[in-house]
C-alpha cells in the first residue's frame, strides 16, 4: 500500500513550483481593442528575458560566493521563471501560430513547446540577458540594470488593458523590487568593499553599459540608476553602445549555447511526459 | 559553591535517561561535544555537496516545471545545510572552521554523492529513495538529545518529505510515458537501489560508534534497523510504481513480518568512504572551487562591514 502521504493530492509541494495552470481561472479573453499577434509578441519579450536570465542565474547553484547567495541567487531564478512561465503561456493564447508545432501526439504544454522548440533565431530577450556570467560583480550589474529598467516596465504595466498582463506585472513588481534591492546592495558594497572588488565591479559596468541602450529605458529608470551610482561613488561608463537587436531575434552565439544546454533532454525525448 | 564534574556529568545524565534536551549553554562531556559536531558539521556536508549531482541537471530539466521543481529542491538543501552549520556553532565552532574541515578532507559527507548522475531519472530516483532513505535516518533524530539539532531536523524532515515525494511524482510520470523513459527509470533504480542501502553505514556488529551514540541518546536506531525500515517501506513503493528492484533475495518474510534482503557489498562502501568512489574527486574540486572564486567577495563584504561601522 502507498500511504496518501506520498500520493496525496495537496498541490502545494513546494514554494514557486504549483501544479496548475499558471493561468486558470483568469478570464483569458484577448480584449477586442488589443492586436493578439502584437500582444503575443510583446509577452514574447518579456518571457524570454526572464527565461535566460534565469537560466543564468541558475547557473550560480552551489557555485555562489556563500550559501546566503547561493540561496538568494536561486531564489531570483525561480521568480523570474515563475514570470518566464505566465508570459509564455500568454504569448500562447493570445497567438497560437507562435507556438511550434511538435509531433502528433506530443503531451508537451505550449509554455514548454516554447522554451523548449524554438531556434534561437526565434527568441525575443534583449542580448544582455543571454551573456555568460562572467564573475560575481558581472552577474550582480546585470541584475541591478535589468532589474531596474524590468520594475518600471512591470509597474507600467499595472494598467494594461489586458487583464492577464496586468496580473502578471502585479505579481512581478514585488519580486522585481527585491531584486532591485538585493543588486543594488551588493553593487555598492562590492564598488566599495575592497581595491580587486571595486575594479572589477568598475569592469563589468564598463562592459554592460553598452547592453543598457537596448533596454530602451525612460528617463525617470535613470534617475534610480544615477541615485545606485552615487551611493557606490561610480560614474555611468562612456562606451560605444553595443548593437543589440535582440528584440529583432538577432542573438551571439551565447544564446545559441545557452539554449543546446537547456533544450538538449526534453528535444531527446519529444513525445516524453514529465 | 563549587559544583565538581562528576556532578555535572550525573545531572547530564539524569537530563538523558528523562528523555530531555541539552541545551547549548548546560555542560556536556566534551566526547559527546566532539561526536555531535562531528555528526552535525557531516550532516551539513552532505547538504552542501548533495546539492551537485542533481544541481547539474538544473539547466536541462526538460520542463519549465521541473525546472522550478528542481531548483527550489536544490535551494532547499543550501537551506538546510545553513541551519545544521547553525546548530553545529551552538558548540562552539564555526561555519568556516567546518567549511575549512570540508574542504581539506578532514570531515566528510554522506557517499551517497559521489555517485553519478547520468540521467534525467537520477533526479527522480535520489528524491524517492535517496531522500526516502535520508528521511528513515533523520526523522528518529527530530527527538535527538541536543536541542539545536532536534529542532533543525524537524523543519529538515517537513521539506525532505516534500523532495521525496517530488522525486517518486517524477519517477511516476516517466512511467506513464515512453518505453525509452520507462527504461530510463528502471535503469537509474537499478543504479541507485544499493547504494541507498549503504546510506545507513555498515552493519550493526561493524559500527563502533553507533553503542555510545545511542547512550547518549544522539542516535536512536541502528543502522541495520533503520535499514530494515526502509526497505519494508520502499518494497511496495516500487511495485506501485513498475519497477524492480536489483536484489535476488529480496522477498517478504511472513515469520518476521518483514522483508529479507541481501548484502550491500561492504568492500565498494568502504573504498568510496575512504574516497575511491566515481565521484569523490570532483565533488570536492567543485566545492574548492565556488568557495576559492568567491574570496574576494566575501573579503568585499567584510570590508564594507567594516567601512558602514566606522560611520
Amino acid at each position: 500500500m502507498i500511504s496518501d502521504d506520498l500520493l496525496g493530492s495537496e498541490a502545494h509541494w513546494a514554494f514557486g513550483t504549483d501544479f496548475e495552470d499558471p493561468l486558470a481561472g483568469v478570464d483569458t479573453t484577448v480584449p477586442d481593442d488589443i492586436d493578439p499577434a502584437a500582444l503575443a509578441r510583446y509577452c514574447l519579450m518579456l518571457g524570454d528575458d526572464a527565461l535566460v536570465l534565469s537560466q543564468r542565474l541558475s547557473e550560480w547553484c552551489s557555485r555562489a560566493p556563500d550559501l546566503e547567495e547561493d540561496i538568494a541567487l536561486a531564489n531570483i531564478a525561480l521568480d523570474l521563471l515563475g514570470e518566464a512561465r505566465l508570459l509564455l503561456a500568454r504569448a500562447a493564447v493570445a497567438d497560437p501560430s507562435v507556438v511550434p508545432s511538435l509531433p502528433d501526439g506530443s503531451p508537451v504544454p505550449a509554455e514548454d513547446a516554447l522554451a523548449f522548440f524554438r531556434s534561437p533565431a526565434e527568441f525575443r530577450n534583449v542580448t544582455m540577458t543571454e551573456l555568460p556570467n562572467g564573475d560575481f560583480a558581472e552577474t550582480i550589474t546585470r541584475l541591478l540594470l535589468f532589474s531596474v529598467w524590468r520594475l518600471a516596465e512591470f509597474e507600467s504595466l499595472l494598467t494594461h488593458p489586458d487583464a492577464v498582463l496586468a496580473a502578471v506585472a502585479a505579481k512581478g513588481r514585488k519580486e522585481l523590487a527585491y531584486h532591485r534591492d538585493f543588486a543594488a546592495r551588493w553593487f555598492v558594497t562590492l564598488a566599495r568593499g575592497t581595491a580587486e572588488s571595486r575594479r572589477r565591479v568598475l569592469t563589468a559596468l564598463a562592459g554592460l553599459w553598452a547592453f543598457w541602450p537596448e533596454l530602451d529605458a525612460p528617463a525617470d529608470v535613470e534617475v534610480v540608476l544615477d541615485q545606485v551610482f552615487a551611493a557606490a561613488d561610480v560614474s555611468r561608463p562612456e562606451v560605444t553602445p553595443a548593437r543589440g537587436l535582440g528584440r529583432e531575434c538577432v542573438h551571439t552565439e551565447a544564446l545559441t549555447d545557452l539554449l543546446a544546454e537547456m533544450q538538449s533532454v526534453a528535444r531527446a525525448h519529444p513525445r516524453g511526459l514529465w | 559553591m563549587t559544583v565538581t564534574e562528576p556532578q555535572l556529568a550525573e545531572h547530564f545524565g539524569a537530563t538523558i535517561a528523562r528523555g530531555d534536551r541539552i541545551e547549548p549553554r548546560d555542560w556536556m562531556p566534551e566526547a559527546y561535544r566532539r561526536t555531535l559536531i562531528r555528526q552535525i558539521a557531516q550532516h551539513a556536508h552532505s547538504e552542501i555537496i548533495g546539492m551537485q549531482p542533481e544541481g547539474d541537471w538544473i539547466s536541462r530539466a526538460p520542463s519549465l516545471r521541473r525546472k522550478a521543481i528542481l531548483l527550489a529542491k536544490v535551494q532547499d538543501e543550501a537551506g538546510h545545510g545553513l541551519y545544521l552549520y547553525s546548530a553545529c556553532e551552538t558548540l562552539g565552532t564555526s561555519r568556516r572552521e567546518l567549511t575549512d574541515k570540508l574542504l581539506s578532507g578532514k570531515q566528510k559527507y554522506s557517499s551517497i554523492f559521489n555517485y553519478p548522475t547520468p540521467s534525467y531519472a537520477d533526479v527522480g530516483t535520489i528524491g524517492w529513495l535517496v531522500d526516502g532513505a535520508a528521511i528513515c535516518n533523520q526523522v528518529p533524530l527530530c527527538r535527538t538529545s541536543f536541542g539545536p539539532y532536534g529542532r533543525a531536523m524537524i523543519r529538515i524532515c517537513k521539506e525532505e518529505s516534500f523532495h521525496q515525494r517530488q522525486g517518486y511524482e517524477l519517477l511516476m510520470t516517466m512511467m506513464r510515458g515512453t518505453d525509452e523513459q520507462r527504461a530510463m527509470v528502471q535503469e537509474s533504480v537499478d543504479r541507485f537501489w544499493w547504494p541507498a542501502l549503504m546510506m545507513f553505514g555498515p552493519p550493526d556488529g561493524a559500527s563502533p560508534n553507533t553503542e555510545q551514540s545511542m547512550a547518549w541518546g544522539i542516535k536512536r536506531n541502528t543502522n541495520d534497523e533503520l535499514r530494515q525500515k526502509f526497505v519494508d517501506m520502499t518494497v511496495p513503493q516500487a511495485r506501485a510504481l513498475g519497477v524492480t528492484l536489483p536484489d535476488p533475495q529480496l522477498r517478504w518474510n511472513s515469520e518476521r513480518q518483514a522483508h529479507d534482503f541481501g548484502e550491500p557489498d561492504w568492500d565498494e562502501f568502504w573504498a568510496v568512504v575512504n574516497g575511491a568512489g566515481p565521484c569523490n574527486a570532483e565533488r570536492l574540486a567543485h566545492r574548492r572551487k565556488a568557495h576559492d572564486d568567491g574570496a574576494w567577495v566575501r573579503e568585499a563584504a567584510v570590508a564594507f562591514a567594516r567601512l558602514e561601522e566606522a560611520l
